[in-house]
């Protein structure tokens, strides 16, 4: 056996050959970024198998897969230090379910007429290009603003107070309309689907800016959320589309944690503003990446697929 | 050793074999089976045998021997992209209603030489007369570029290729050749054609067929995942799940002890 080829390994699903280390590498970096900044990293996870040549549909499904597994201890951590508000999980859980259902027939029409890489592609330019833009123009005013220590507050009464279908949330002490968590809860769906992100970088903000929601219950309820509607994802795909690849999923799982654990320490030694900067240069750079690729004239024009058979 | 059995076994076969033709080909594959396993990394398949005559080795231009290995045809769908609103967007798409997953051809000089072109025509052996005898009825026809596409992309990718001088021809009688597969193969039966000719023309030809299978854990998880899709979807969870928390317990009693 060839030396360079000693630790390629097959992937069953995707059928490709990729080396172990690669993907174990891939898994590491990225857990040494979710440990640092806190996210949860599969936005930077999917667009990078992309690269490496993993096909966009198995990307996603594979990444949905091992954002459960990722989510699960950090899952039981919350829920010890009782820091899940359970009640206003189960509410985002419905929304996310409907959405997660909604994306998954949305992927496998475009997937029927042969537009489903461009779908998650354009997806992750736009999010990716917002995400990291927003990120990087608020870091560059923190920065700038040390000294002055403003701190965005959290808004007590909007619109929202104005919605029918009120719910008491204890945990959250909250009493609202279930209608913007409900939607909210849509929005995250529909993404994990498409995009194969646990959608931590959406839901944390809206549950805080948008419904109010105390800071310390945000990131135990949203992981809740999270690892049911990346699992229902998962079962999704597994059962229309065949895309989940748990060899995969596993390489880049074990990976990812240990990188995480690494990351975490790296973090806490770091500036919080420069940290956020240095995140924020690296969405921009995967989103300009992704946006020349669909730009460029390709080299090939012409691509090959399975007839809708099977 | 096991070539050398192999070759003894197919010599015995040749003497009980009815000749039809003065010269005609015995043969010996190194596996009528092809593994992929967890380190698979493209396989070679060895196909050799031995030349049976019954009269002395004929005048003239030497014995070559071309070798054809052809995977299952499936139909493909070739979609072509062109510019929309400033991004490349898929636009067109022609399903090709068969084409072969893997075709290679081994010979043991250059093509042109160890074939003529009227053998080649009758035979099909080259890549694009192979894949546009079986790819010819397309459902959109006036669309040759879609096949043109489909020999490229998969020439590209060295799904489909002519190796030319890979053929070892010994004393006019012996011969051999690996043809190296694919990792992304597809399973199924796959079609080998060995030609012997003399001058460009002929004068025998085998056929047999080689099976192409998934084994171990890949081939399990691949059947589950289409035969069974609930049950792999909840047993992928389940050890990405286990996996995850066994690293992160792993290393907490790392960092502890």
């Amino acid at each position: 056996m060839r030396v360079r080829d000693f630790m390629l390994i097959y992937l069953p699903i995707a059928e490709v050959s990729v080396n172990a280390f690669l993907l174990l590498g891939l898994g590491g970096a990225v857990g040494v970024l979710s440990g640092m900044f806190g996210v949860g990293g599969g936005f930077l996870m999917t667009p990078l198998l992309f690269f490496i040549g993993i096909p966009p549909a198995v990307a996603v499904a594979t990444e949905a897969n091992q954002i459960v597994a990722s989510s699960f201890s950090g899952v039981l951590a919350h829920l010890r230090r009782k820091t899940v508000d359970l009640r206003m999980g189960t509410v985002l859980l419905i929304g996310g379910l409907i959405g997660a259902a909604l994306g998954v027939v949305v992927f496998n029409y475009l997937k029927s007429l042969g537009q489903v890489d461009l779908l998650v592609k354009l997806c992750y330019v736009v999010f990716l290009g917002i995400i990291g833009s927003m990120m990087f123009i608020e870091s560059l005013r923190a920065i700038r603003n040390t000294r002055s220590g403003i701190a965005p507050k959290r808004k007590k009464h909007n619109w929202i107070h104005g919605l029918p279908f009120k719910m008491r949330f204890r945990t959250s002490g909250l009493y609202i309309s279930v209608i913007p968590p409900v939607i909210v809860g849509v929005c995250v769906g529909i993404l994990a689907a498409i995009m194969g992100v646990g959608g931590g970088f959406i839901m944390v903000p809206a549950m805080i800016y948008l419904l109010g929601m105390p800071t310390k219950v945000v990131v135990g309820t949203s992981l809740f959320q999270i690892i049911f509607v990346t699992g229902f994802t998962t079962m999704l795909h597994a059962t229309t589309n065949y895309t989940v690849d748990v060899a995969l999923a596993v390489l880049l799982l074990v990976g990812g944690v240990i990188g995480a654990q690494i990351g975490t320490r790296i973090g806490t030694k770091m500036k919080a503003e420069q940290l956020r900067i240095l995140l924020a240069m690296m969405v921009i750079a995967v989103c300009v990446k992704l946006g020349l690729d669909l730009l460029i004239m390709p080299s090939e024009l012409y691509s090959l697929g399975e007839s809708g058979g099977h | 050793m096991i070539r050398m059995l192999s070759f003894i076994a197919a010599s015995l076969l040749a003497f009980t074999q009815i000749a039809a033709a003065s010269e005609e080909v015995v043969l010996g594959l190194s596996k009528d089976e092809i593994a992929i396993t967890a380190t698979f990394d493209g396989s070679s398949i060895l196909v050799f045998g031995a030349v049976k005559r019954e009269t002395p080795i004929p005048e003239g231009p030497p014995l070559e021997v071309v070798v054809a290995v052809s995977g299952p045809s499936e139909p493909v769908v070739v979609r072509r992209k062109s510019r929309k609103l400033g991004i490349w967007v898929n636009t067109a798409s022609v399903t090709v209603d068969s084409a072969p997953s893997f075709y290679a051809v081994g010979t043991s000089g250059p093509f042109n030489e160890v074939m003529n072109d009227s053998a080649d025509l009758e035979h099909r052996v080259s890549i694009e007369r192979a894949i546009r005898s079986i790819g010819a009825s397309i459902l959109n026809s006036g669309t040759p570029e879609f096949v043109d596409a489909v020999i490229r992309i998969r020439e590209d990718e060295g799904l489909y290729k002519i190796v030319e001088n890979s053929v070892v021809v010994d004393q006019q009688t012996l011969f051999r050749t690996s043809i190296d597969m694919p990792a992304n193969l597809t399973e199924g039966k796959y079609p080998t054609r060995i030609f012997l000719t003399r001058g460009g023309q002929v004068v025998s030809a085998y056929e047999t067929v080689i099976d192409v299978r998934k084994v171990g854990l890949e081939r399990w998880l691949y059947n589950l995942s289409r035969e069974n899709p609930m049950m792999y979807g909840i047993m992928s969870l389940a050890i990405a799940i286990a996996a995850g928390w066994g690293a992160s317990a792993a290393f907490r009693l790392l960092r502890q002890g």
